[in-house]
């Protein structure tokens, strides 16, 4: 069964963000991890969520826009979330991997429309180095399918540094009106989220129970 | 190359243009000089385009270099694309350099963010290049001093808060149009030390005439200023490894394009190649302020093939 698809258009990139289950009350949208898609229906991990559920295709991934040549960064993965958001009003989001970080920044810099951040392991969780390094670059030929291969080179070596994300979370727990907006539940946790679980204002919990508690928040 | 509508002394229009191809986006380049000499790549800085080379790269070509610049992805002539980054940039000069140096090592010479980005792929891939010459690229630390943690917080709310609103209504957003004088003086207000003579040929060559006006040709969606976790003195770090002769010019007079680098600051940095020259009363655009003495420099690192 096919899911209906709202196009959300982010400068020249159309992002599909999958309906999943329609419904009254603030809904919950997904963000899934590096080189996946959004899921065909609810997923088990999220069943915990009983309002309507969304989940966005970054840019390169699913059925969203495959740019030319590159050019991913976390930051322009958060205005695609952020372009989400402006078409689903409140929210709470729930991340995977890449998508974890991605709520986070959406947490941070959105906290008065985020009503909780649930960050998940995923593929993509861990980002680059945070130091200078000799990295190479090379180009990738154009790809013909989702995930776009720049994606996936860019996306798993961008730079997180501790403090930058810690950021994020005091710009969360400024704004929002939750007295924990965010919450990890992830087990791996790279030197940025250790960081951030260590901030005021950031809960540890399973997924399935943070959901519960920010659908009453 | 068609002729100016504003004539500025000692400014020439490139002898060739090109295309070079990065994957599927279209990079134009320009070409000044013989075109069987050796290759010198010039690279311009963020917000700039190849054509505010026209004075300084003729100096170079003069002395017998054939002198290549480019429009970087979204600048200039060169395509306006979906995503724009520090490294899709660099991927866009290495296809450049594909193009013009077949893999031979060649003289590099950029200014501001071209220069520092020289700088990340001298370090990445150093067989790339005979020289090095950066014109005040070498950013430094940019933390604002006697600022409380929480008003630092703030500031940084607002940078990304005002990039997203920005990035959630630029679809189909075109650039104001204006006359020539009224996009020189727009300029004037980033580069308040360059003349008006200047910045109206600039816009002669680096905007376009649509029926309402001319508009700059820089991507609409493009912003400047901007946040991330980038460190600017992870420039510097990589200097001192730097294994090609090296030279970095620096203007002095404080600019809103400009790094804030204090030159002395990073003399220590300098790999063992390496030199420094310090232009007094100069500012960021050190190459369009004094043309002749930075070819000058730059001619006694790199040489003169006639």
């Amino acid at each position: 069964m096919t899911v209906p698809v709202t196009q959300v258009v982010h400068n020249r990139v159309t992002l599909a963000l999958h309906r999943l289950r329609d419904g009254d009350g603030r809904p919950l949208l997904l963000l899934h991890g590096l080189g996946e898609s959004s899921p065909p229906s609810v997923p088990t991990w999220a069943s915990a969520w009983v309002g309507p559920v969304a989940a966005l295709d970054f840019t390169g991934h699913g059925a969203s826009t495959i740019p030319r040549g590159g050019g991913y960064t976390a930051e322009i993965l958060l205005a695609d979330a952020d372009a989400a958001l402006g078409q689903l009003g409140e929210a709470t989001v729930l991340g995977r991997g890449l998508g974890a970080y991605i709520a986070l920044q959406l947490a941070g810099t959105r906290p008065e429309a985020v009503l909780g951040a649930v960050l998940a392991d995923g593929p993509g969780l861990a980002g680059g180095a945070t130091f200078p390094t000799s990295q190479s670059f090379f180009a990738l030929p154009p790809a013909p399918v989702a995930p776009d291969p720049y994606a996936l080179v860019e996306l798993s070596r961008d730079l997180r540094p501790a403090d930058y994300a810690a950021a994020f979370v005091r710009l969360a727990a400024t704004g929002s009106r939750l007295e924990e907006p965010i919450t990890v539940a992830a087990v791996h946790r790279p030197p940025w989220l250790v960081a951030v679980a260590d901030e005021p204002g950031v809960a540890e919990a399973s997924v399935a129970d943070a959901l519960r508690r920010y659908a009453g928040a | 190359m068609p002729s100016p509508l504003v004539s500025f002394t000692g400014a020439h229009a490139p002898d060739r243009r090109d295309r070079v191809m990065c994957g599927d986006v279209g990079i134009t380049t320009y070409e000044w000089g013989p075109v069987d000499g050796p290759p010198l790549l010039v690279v311009h800085g963020g917000f700039d385009f190849a054509r505010t080379f026209d004075v300084f790269a003729p100096l170079l070509a003069a002395a017998g270099w054939r002198v290549v610049g480019f429009d970087q992805r979204g600048h200039g002539d060169s395509d306006h694309v979906e995503l724009y980054s520090w490294d899709a940039d660099i991927r866009d000069a290495m296809a450049v350099l594909d193009h013009v140096a077949d893999g031979r090592p060649i003289p590099v010479v950029g200014h501001s963010k071209g220069g520092s980005m020289m700088v990340q792929l001298a370090d990445a891939q150093p067989y790339r290049f005979s020289h090095l010459v950066n014109i005040d690229g070498i950013p430094y630390q940019r933390r604002i001093p006697d600022v409380a943690e929480h008003v630092r917080t703030k500031m940084m709310a607002s940078e990304i808060t005002a990039w997203l609103d920005h990035r959630r209504r630029t679809a189909g957003a075109t650039r104001r149009p204006g006359t020539i004088d009224e996009l020189a003086a727009r300029r004037g207000r980033m580069n308040p030390r360059l003349s008006l003579e200047w910045l109206r040929y600039l816009v002669t060559v680096g905007a376009r005439e649509d029926a309402d006006g001319w508009r700059w040709k820089i991507d609409p969606s493009m912003r400047f200023g901007g946040f991330g976790p980038w460190r600017p003195e992870w420039t510097v770090l990589r200097l001192p490894g730097l294994p090609m002769p090296f030279l970095a010019v620096f203007g002095t007079e404080p600019e809103e394009m400009g790094w804030g680098t204090e030159p002395r600051s990073v003399l220590s940095y300098l790999p063992a190649d390496g030199r420094a020259e310090i232009l007094d009363g100069v500012g960021h655009f050190v190459h369009i302020e004094r043309p002749h003495r930075v070819a000058e420099l730059v001619l006694d690192v790199v040489g003169s093939p006639t």
